[in-house]
């Protein structure tokens, strides 16, 4: 039965009820419990933003905290994926992957291919993603296409509690390397999640709104500012499809494609950085193989080819907003051919 | 160094298959030297002619409970842990019948069936890998140990210096093994490391590091063996150096003008496997007429497996795309 819960509580309960389910399923990361080898309590933090509270004594010898060495400690949960286990490892921000990021992308990635099938890593890394909280340059990126780029992961974004749950545990299931994005301005969000277990398959984009008159494709947190904008110009007589992708790795091309022949327009909402990010990636896929439905050109809304700034006054204005879509539909739906 | 005047106790059927193993590798990469140089194997080739102690020293206290990890100078420790050699070889000529179907080449040859988790190519690759394999035997009981060979360059990574601590913080049933070659690439150890031995770096990730003669089976047999068995108690980690040089190049084309006569010396005075045939002969445990036998059979092996890759099938271009995910 559903019952509304946070984005947080639904990435803890997908944990829980794999690790229930699953005895090779573990978790580690940098205080996962909290409080390792401290005078005071253990299971402290669950986590930097208290995800994984209270499974360190749920699941005794399975929840592991680490130095803070995510080489090490990422490789480690790599390493045991090709022994046997399904390990969940937590780097903390995706801003990190620069000290971790070749036992990502020259390990994991690539075992299976340059072993010639023989090996089977099904290790999931979660990661926090985006700016919003005034986390400044090195810990707001949204880093998703890097990881993207590369055959052999699986890039998974939700952007509810619904999908954040269900493809978590596909997630934990899947026996391919996963990043799992997590928006930090996201932990707090509710939304009805089913208590029973179910996993979301990947490469199945979620058309969350329909309308006819113009695509809007997102992801992540860039989906709720997408509703947004789709629901003032709704007030203004623009109908919009909202297409949430929720994968890009593997990327759903049908649901796209068949949203831009219906629309003829696509604006494409992409909180990462402009150049070779989702937002191109989509434009590209729309330019090749639906170019004769368009009835104007693609429109992109994405941050600023900057770093993540850190006052308020210019974070506000770097993360794209409900405004700047309203924005660019006018623009699509005022083009004329 | 460990001078092992006493010697751990093996059968003569052991010993029999430690100088097959040992010997299986020198021959490879004698031959894979001399292939390389008619130009038919294709990329970068890394020997580890010279280093057979090493791999077999340490491997033959292992079975099939327990994952190693290897450098791009991977060879000798794919034959040691048991990986096929026909197989090895069809892999480096790129063969569709190769270990990794001609997708890895010869530094990635990999076989997880027999707990060689690949040679790789990036410089400290191994070590966090292994404390993940240590970690699942730790967690299912297995009684496993899991083994890291690295060279001098990689003692200079931070992979590797954080899984060395990482496993002391865990407690893992994990060995870290630097093969001290004397040289990363074309840097002298000497100079990059700035510890005097790699295995005094060991105190500070509270482990014992021993430092090894790396040309002396039976030494780095017995360290190996005290070490894998603490390990396997539950003794946690242990840091094991070995000292040697290599007889080739850091790559196949390499001139090695950085080079003194070592190896030279080093192929009269200390080579390991005459090292190995003068002290088994000596004791009595094994003949030279044993020994030579294994010489000829080891030969005919690697000349079969020379022969059977190169006239082995390609893959083809429908194996291009396959196995880059279980399922995408």
């Amino acid at each position: 039965m559903a019952r509304n819960i946070t984005y947080r509580e639904a990435i803890h309960e997908a944990l829980a009820q794999e690790m229930e389910r699953d005895e090779t399923v573990i978790v580690m990361g940098e205080d996962n419990a909290g409080g390792a080898g401290a005078p005071g309590d253990d299971d402290a933090w669950g986590g930097v933003l208290g995800v994984t509270k209270g499974l360190y004594h749920k699941f005794p010898g399975r929840v592991l905290d680490t130095p803070i060495s995510e080489s090490a400690f990422v490789g480690a949960a790599i390493g045991a994926a090709t022994a046997g286990l399904r390990p969940v490892a937590e780097l903390m921000f995706v801003d990190f992957m620069g000290v971790c990021f070749d036992q990502i992308y020259n390990q994991a990635a690539k075992f299976r291919y340059m072993f010639g099938g023989k090996a089977v890593t099904p290790v999931v890394i979660r990661t926090m993603y985006g700016a919003g909280l005034r986390a400044a340059a090195q810990h707001s990126q949204c880093l998703y296409p890097l990881f993207t780029h590369i055959p052999g992961l699986k890039v998974v974004l939700p952007a509810t509690p619904y999908d954040a749950k269900g493809l978590l545990i596909q997630a934990i299931r899947d026996n391919d390397p996963v990043i799992f994005f997590e928006h930090k301005a996201l932990y707090d969000i509710s939304g009805p999640v089913p208590e029973e277990s179910y996993a979301l398959p990947f490469g199945e984009a979620n058309v969350v709104r329909e309308g006819g008159d113009v695509t809007i494709v997102a992801l992540g947190r860039m989906v709720h500012t997408s509703l947004e904008a789709a629901a003032q110009l709704a007030g203004q007589g623009v109908e919009c499809e909202v297409v949430d992708l929720r994968t890009t790795s593997p990327l759903d091309e049908d649901t796209v494609l068949e949203s831009v022949e219906g629309t003829g327009r696509l604006v494409v909402v992409d909180e990462a950085h402009p150049r070779c990010n989702i937002a191109t990636d989509i434009s590209a896929l729309v330019a090749r193989k639906a170019f004769g439905s368009l009835r104007a050109p693609i429109e992109m809304v994405t941050a600023p080819h900057t770093p993540v700034p850190f006052s308020t006054a210019l974070e506000d204005i770097y993360i794209p907003d409900a405004q700047r879509i309203v924005n660019a539909v006018k623009t699509v739906t005022g083009w004329s051919r | 160094m460990t001078d092992t005047t006493e010697r751990t106790a093996l059968t003569r059927e052991r010993l029999l298959d430690v100088y097959r193993t040992m010997r299986t590798i020198r021959e490879f990469e004698e031959r894979v030297h001399a292939e390389f140089a008619t130009g038919e194997i294709p990329g970068f080739v890394h020997l580890y002619a010279g280093e057979e102690a090493s791999a077999v020293g340490v491997c033959s206290n292992l079975d099939g409970r327990d994952t190693i990890a290897s450098t791009h100078r991977g060879h000798g420790h794919c034959i040691a842990k048991g990986v096929v050699v026909g197989e090895m070889m069809a892999e480096i000529y790129g063969r569709k019948t190769g270990s990794c179907h001609g997708k890895g080449g010869s530094m990635h040859i990999a076989d997880l069936s027999k707990g060689m988790l690949g040679a790789n190519g990036i410089v400290g690759g191994g070590p966090p890998l292994i404390c993940g394999t240590a970690l699942a035997a730790k967690l299912k009981g297995t009684g496993g140990v899991s083994v890291a060979f690295f060279g001098d360059g990689a003692s200079n990574q931070g992979t590797t210096l954080e899984s060395m601590n990482l496993a002391s913080v865990w407690n893992l049933p994990a060995i870290f093994v630097a093969e001290n070659n004397g040289y990363a690439e074309s840097t002298a150890s000497t100079w990059s490391v700035a510890s005097d031995n790699i295995a005094d770096r060991a105190a500070g990730f509270g482990m014992p590091g021993v430092i090894v003669d790396g040309f002396d089976f039976f030494a780095v047999h017995e360290a190996a063996s005290e070490a894998i068995a603490r390990a396997r108690d539950g003794g946690g980690p242990t840091l094991l150096e070995m000292k040697f040089t290599r007889y080739f190049g850091h790559f196949e084309g390499d001139q090695q003008t950085y080079r003194a006569n070592e190896v030279e010396h080093a192929r009269a005075e200390l080579d390991c496997l005459k090292r190995f045939a003068a002290r088994v002969t000596e004791t009595g445990e094994l003949a030279q007429a044993d020994l030579d036998a294994v010489d000829a059979e080891v030969t005919a092996m690697i000349d079969e497996s020379v022969t059977a890759a190169k006239s082995a099938p390609l893959p083809t271009e429908a194996d291009l795309l396959t196995d880059v995910y279980v399922r995408y």
